[in-house]
């Protein structure tokens, strides 16, 4: 009928996650540069132990992080695939075709249902794996799928964001993203469920400036870059060098964009709590 | 002084052999006018066959043209009775969206539009079209007014782009962006958007999330300027004519791609050439796009809207 009794069912491959072993078993941190081993920092959910910079996460790490065991990956309705016949240096088509080769995603966002402590939840997760993160007309299909199932199984969205804007290659099939993808969370804040968004490194563009902005509480990690426009745009407007705080997390917090930047190994938590308040109103 | 694009030089040689053979025989009393009739064909035929097949780096220009008319040129031709309301109610105006009431055929709308100035002195004074987050919160306001008093909203957009800077970055340009749009998709009344000149991205689907979008023929709308596709995908911003075509921005394509209802013919030559006529044809179309919606109520006129976005980018497209 349409794409939730057709496509909500489990998706097989993730049930068997492959962990790929680094070729490397060290890896360095970008802000402190002390290296760490591997184990160490998967242990510490990407999180460096010397300085405590959160490092990107993968999709699969953001999930197994967030929700309960047991959970579902849902399959993504379909969004017509290079519909402008895209060409740079490189067809948008092989563009895609190796990032699904090399992420083994569809598109850069990937949607599941469980249970955050035993309460059930809808999680959507961006993949900045996957060309950058870029929102394009599969992600605003996935936005709207997941507002439908959050609705379907009465549970609240969230929404982990990363991002560098539109994906350029859709042209303004891309911008179109931004009214639908807004249309995305007024579904699930209709249906008095909490639309909670969790901005990590990094959220820019077309995707901060839609959805992204309209949480009905606005997460993010420590450190990550939000904000619409490239601080090398800006720079070049402005005409000087901006400084290191500037659209980091907790510049946004003191701005007032934010309500709270939340560390990776309390951001699982502080989910619950506020899902349990938002919807568990009378005393236990 | 008229201003004439790189590839207008053929027309621009003529048109200056025309008034200067006209200049000439002036003081003589010659007839020239057989001369002044062939060359003047001549340039029209010109003309129309440049116009006829820009392309979307020539139409980028042309929709970036000076002479071209400005939203706030189509605010005095077309509404009347204007009163321009200003500011966010929390920090500042932003001269880079001009907005109010005023009078569209006898009725009471509210208008909107971001104004890039056509001289030094106005484009500096409207910070040539780029608005701030209290550009777009005024916008936003400015819809929930229209909302309250059930008046339609018409919005002329042309700008680059919401202004990338260190002040509005602080004051939340991304929620600004994302409100209006949302603003638009709430409105309890019609929205009819018009791209008159440039589409420049967020700062323009900030005002153009509506029931209706009308492009005129040598607009353009897309999600990066030519200028950045190229220097992001290309590493170099002189492909911008490549990345031009890639992004098929213009008025066609983007009403081929179901993207933009209807595409506005503009006059030979393009809208800077007889501005009152472009104008007047972006006066007609809204009408016609106004007209259907009238009856519509609220909740039924949103839900309605709600389906187009929701549709949208969904079928491929043939
Ligand atoms: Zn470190």
């Amino acid at each position: 009928m349409n794409w939730l009794t057709e496509y909500v069912r489990p998706k097989i491959r993730t049930l068997f996650t492959r962990r790929d072993v680094p070729d490397n078993l060290w890896q360095q941190c970008p802000n402190c540069q002390q290296m760490i081993f591997h184990t160490d920092l998967e242990k510490n959910l990407r999180v460096c132990p010397h300085c405590g910079h959160h490092m990107r996460a993968t999709v699969t790490d953001r999930l197994g992080w967030t929700l309960d065991e047991g959970y579902t990956r849902i399959e993504l309705p379909k969004a017509p695939a290079d519909p402008l016949k895209f060409r740079d240096s490189k067809r948008y088509i092989d563009r895609l075709k190796e990032a699904r080769e090399a992420t083994g995603l569809e598109d850069a966002i990937v949607v599941a249902h469980g249970t955050i402590e035993q309460r059930p939840a809808v999680v959507a997760a961006m993949a900045f794996e996957f060309m950058g993160g870029s929102m394009g007309a599969a992600v605003g299909e996935a936005l709207i799928a997941a507002a439908q199932l959050a609705v379907l199984q009465d549970a609240p969205l969230i929404v982990f964001t990363a991002s560098g804007g539109a994906r350029m290659q859709e042209g303004t099939i891309s911008l179109m993203q931004m009214p639908r993808t807004i249309i995305a969370s007024q579904i699930v804040k209709e249906a008095g469920l909490p639309f909670i968004v969790v901005l990590t490194d990094p959220t820019t563009g077309g995707t901060t400036a839609s959805f992204a902005m309209l949480g009905d509480v606005q997460i993010a990690e420590p450190g990550a870059l939000i904000g619409f426009a490239g601080a090398r745009v800006i720079e070049q407007t402005v005409r000087e060098k901006l400084p290191d705080e500037f659209q980091r997390a907790e510049y946004l917090l003191e701005h007032g964009v934010l309500d709270m930047v939340v560390k990776r190994s309390e951001m699982k938590a502080m989910l619950a709590r506020l899902v349990a308040l938002l919807r568990e109103k009378e005393p236990a | 002084m008229r201003h004439f694009l790189d590839f207008e030089k053929p027309i621009a040689e003529l048109e200056g052999k025309i008034d200067e053979l006209r200049r000439m025989s002036e003081p003589e009393g010659l007839n020239i006018e057989d001369e002044v009739s062939k060359l003047t064909e001549k340039a029209d035929r010109q003309l129309r066959a440049t116009y006829a097949k820009l392309t979307p780096w020539q139409k980028t220009q042309v929709a970036r043209h000076p002479d071209r008319p400005k939203a706030l040129a189509y605010i005095a031709g077309l509404i009347t009775d204007y009163i321009p309301l200003a500011g966010d109610r929390a920090f500042a105006d932003d001269a880079a969206v001009q907005g109010g009431l005023g009078r569209f055929r006898g009725r009471s709308v509210v208008v909107i539009g971001t104004e890039r100035g056509n001289d030094t002195e106005t484009r500096v004074a409207h910070n040539f079209g780029m608005a701030r987050p209290e550009g777009y919160r005024k916008a936003r306001r400015l819809i929930e007014l229209a909302g309250r008093f059930g008046l339609p909203i018409l919005t002329f957009v042309d700008t680059a782009g919401a202004f990338p800077g260190v002040d509005a970055e602080a004051r939340g340009q991304a929620e600004a962006i994302a409100r209006s749009i949302e603003a638009c998709i709430d409105a309890p009344v019609p929205l009819i958007a018009a791209i008159i000149g440039e589409g420049g991205s967020g700062g323009a689907i900030a005002l153009a999330a509506g029931d209706a979008v009308l492009m005129l023929e040598h607009a353009i709308y897309s999600v990066i300027s030519p200028e950045g596709c190229a220097s992001i995908l290309w590493r170099d911003a002189a492909q911008a004519s490549a990345a031009a075509e890639a992004l098929h921005l213009t008025a066609e394509d983007l009403h081929r791609l179901h993207l933009v209802d209807q595409v506005i013919a503009e006059p030979i030559g393009g809208a800077h050439r007889d501005p009152e006529a472009a104008i007047q044809a972006v006066g007609e179309a809204v009408q016609a796009a106004l007209e259907p919606l009238l009856g519509v109520e609220g909740p039924a006129l949103k839900a309605r809207r709600r389906e187009r976005f929701l549709q949208m980018t969904r079928e491929p497209i043939g």
